[in-house]
């Protein structure tokens, strides 16, 4: 409500210690527990938190009610598993698409926290108090495989509603307890899950990819791997 | 040609009346009111789908995807210098901003930061494009309202910012200018000085409207107190910008999260507006493009000498990692979440777009206002359908 010109106070929060976000890691803990799977802190910008799955909703209700993140940025999914459609960066098609054999997808691998299954969803929420105080994070939970389920977030941040209907028809992940998990963007009789690495993008199949001309490599450099396969169409 | 008969007349009476009897049925269990998709109170293809009784509407549910293009799928198949052509679409009225952000979560994962000059200019392409926007969103309140005249005014000044932008990008809409490590051109000559002098234009452009409308006696009996937004709920549904800022919440992601940016070195308020309604939100608007015509004059004064890309290899390759950068856009909080395993391409982009979440409101504050009032409320939420669709 405060009118204050702050420029002055950009100052104190430019310079989030790496104290500050491992405290906020420390409260995470101490409310949590052992649902606390994993932290990463990358000092001065961002902290990920990762969470065990059954615990899921309950973090939400932790950061919302206190510590007082009430601030809800966005949810959603990814998905580790590498393209099967061998679509490196630098393929000019699809390969299984064109009828070769896949190259041999790399290893699935989850990034920052780590995690154990093909599904993670993460959610970003921030602390918005008096100028300058505000701080956010990233939460993550694994998504088991086998039921593709985790706790909905609705009951604490409303704004998740929408959020948890576009990922769950875009990756086919579901939010138990969210009050009504129909379609978002895509039309009612939309078969397949679009976000995730095993759709195939039918564009990419039917036309070169535009990307090709910026990946020739210059005289000199980006010699063999696989930088130079761009270059010989 | 034939002549009709009285007996066709009565027939036709009869079954005009036999029409009104249904209306009069479903009214009495409230009638369901179809807005759009295309509709021009929606800014492009939002539909909406209220029930009402009488006048007042039960519940509402906005219903996007018309116009979904799937940028987060399409990133996958892009080079990172290429998803700024993509994102330029997204928010299309400020085209720039959308680039910023991306821009800023690949440098963060490179480890690379922009030259001085090039965030000086940065900044200064920024506010153009808030600029350009928030022009719009004063003319189009008022044509929501019923009032045309200030459209034309906004779309004649806004064209004296976009040009100023097109003498450094090369478009008017989609400068698609941001590199990672800094800017595709320098300034061409000349052209503080022109801006300096277009941003009194801006500032003649708010004073109009504000003596055009907010006086108005309309004006005000249509936006004082409807659409009230809490501040607890504004930062439930994520709302954010000057949303949030009409909201009383004093927040402004320039100031408090200031990466890449210039804006701790100048001089510059963040306006907000204790009442959360339709007023607030046109008001802190207004305020933010007369705050942001400054902004533009002190980086014009501000922007040092020196080189405007940083050393970057030709071919960019984003070591493995994850990155979320926000930062405040015309609309609100624009973010992306980037995910990369250190190739030529992400591996995922979340695309937190400012208007999805100001718009997921909808179904809230819509519930027990008049029709009329959804066309105002939605446009002082202020919304671009590219940035709800993506």
């Amino acid at each position: 409500m405060s009118d204050d010109t702050t420029t002055t106070e950009a100052e104190t929060e430019a310079a989030p210690t790496d104290e500050q976000r491992d405290a906020l890691v420390e409260r995470f803990r101490e409310a949590l527990g052992d649902a606390v799977v994993d932290a990463e802190v990358l000092p001065g910008k961002d902290v990920w938190i990762r969470i065990a799955t059954d615990a899921w909703a309950e973090s939400a209700e932790v950061a919302r009610n206190r510590l007082g993140a009430r601030y809800f940025g966005f949810l959603s999914v990814i998905d580790w598993m590498p393209s099967p459609f061998g679509r490196s960066m630098d393929s000019e098609v699809d390969r299984v698409l064109a009828g070769e054999s896949a190259p041999e997808p790399p290893a699935m691998e989850q990034g920052v926290t780590g995690g154990s299954t093909r599904f993670q969803v993460l959610a970003r929420v921030a602390h918005v108090g008096h100028p300058g105080d505000f701080w956010g994070v990233t939460l993550k939970a694994d998504v088991p495989d086998d039921s593709l389920t985790v706790d909905s977030w609705v009951r604490t941040y409303a704004g998740a509603d929408w959020h948890e209907r576009e990922a769950w028809e875009m990756f086919g992940v579901s939010f138990a307890g969210h009050p009504g998990l129909r379609h978002l963007y895509l039309p009612g009789d939309f078969e397949g899950f679009p976000l995730r690495k095993d759709f195939p993008l039918l564009a990419r199949q039917v036309k070169p990819w535009p990307g090709i001309v910026d990946v020739e490599p210059m005289p000199g450099e980006g010699d063999s791997d696989e930088d130079g396969e761009g270059a010989e169409s | 040609m034939t002549a009709i008969t009285d007996r066709q007349k009565l027939q036709y009476i009869a079954a005009q009346a036999a029409d009104a009897r249904v209306n009069v049925e479903l009214e009495a269990e409230g009638m369901t009111l179809n807005i759009g998709p295309q509709h021009p109170a929606t800014h492009g293809t939002l539909r909406i789908v209220a029930r009402l009784d009488g006048e007042q509407v039960i519940a509402a549910e906005p219903i996007p995807g018309y116009m979904h293009r799937g940028y987060e799928k399409l990133t996958e198949v892009r080079t990172y210098a290429q998803v700024t052509a993509l994102v330029n679409r997204i928010d299309w009225l400020g085209s720039f901003a959308n680039e910023v952000p991306f821009i800023l979560a690949a440098e963060q994962l490179m480890g690379v930061e922009a030259p001085p000059r090039a965030q000086w200019i940065r900044t200064l392409l920024f506010e153009m494009a808030r600029i350009s926007n928030l022009i719009l969103f004063l003319g189009d309140m008022a044509v929501q309202l019923g009032a045309v005249t200030p459209a034309f005014f906004a779309f004649r000044d806004r064209e004296y910012v976009l040009d100023q932008i097109e003498r450094v990008t090369g478009g008017r809409f989609h400068p698609n200018f941001d590199r990672i490590g800094g800017l595709k051109d320098d300034l061409p000559q000349g052209w503080l000085a022109d801006t300096k002098a277009t941003m009194d234009k801006v500032r003649a452009f708010c004073d109009e409207i504000e003596n055009l409308l907010m006086g108005a006696e309309i004006f005000q009996a249509r936006t004082r107190g409807v659409g009230v937004i809490p501040p607890d709920v504004a930062q439930q549904y994520g709302l954010s910008g000057a949303n949030a800022r009409a909201s009383g919440i004093d927040w402004d992601l320039r100031r408090d999260q200031p990466n890449g940016m210039v804006y701790p070195e100048l001089d510059w308020k963040v306006w907000t507006h204790p009442d959360g309604d339709s007023f607030a939100r046109f008001w802190v608007r207004l305020q933010e493009t007369r705050e942001a015509a400054n902004i533009v004059e002190q980086c014009c004064d501000g922007v040092p000498g020196g080189p405007i890309m940083a050393k970057v290899p030709r071919i960019i390759k984003v070591p493995a990692g994850e990155a979320y950068v926000s930062t405040e856009n015309p609309l609100g909080e624009m973010g992306y979440y980037v995910v990369s395993k250190g190739d030529l391409t992400p591996f995922r982009v979340k695309i937190r777009s400012a208007s999805f979440n100001n718009v997921s409101i909808a179904p809230w504050i819509l519930r027990g206002v008049y029709v009329p009032d959804i066309i105002t409320i939605l446009a002082s939420l202020y919304f671009i359908l590219g940035d709800i669709d993506r």
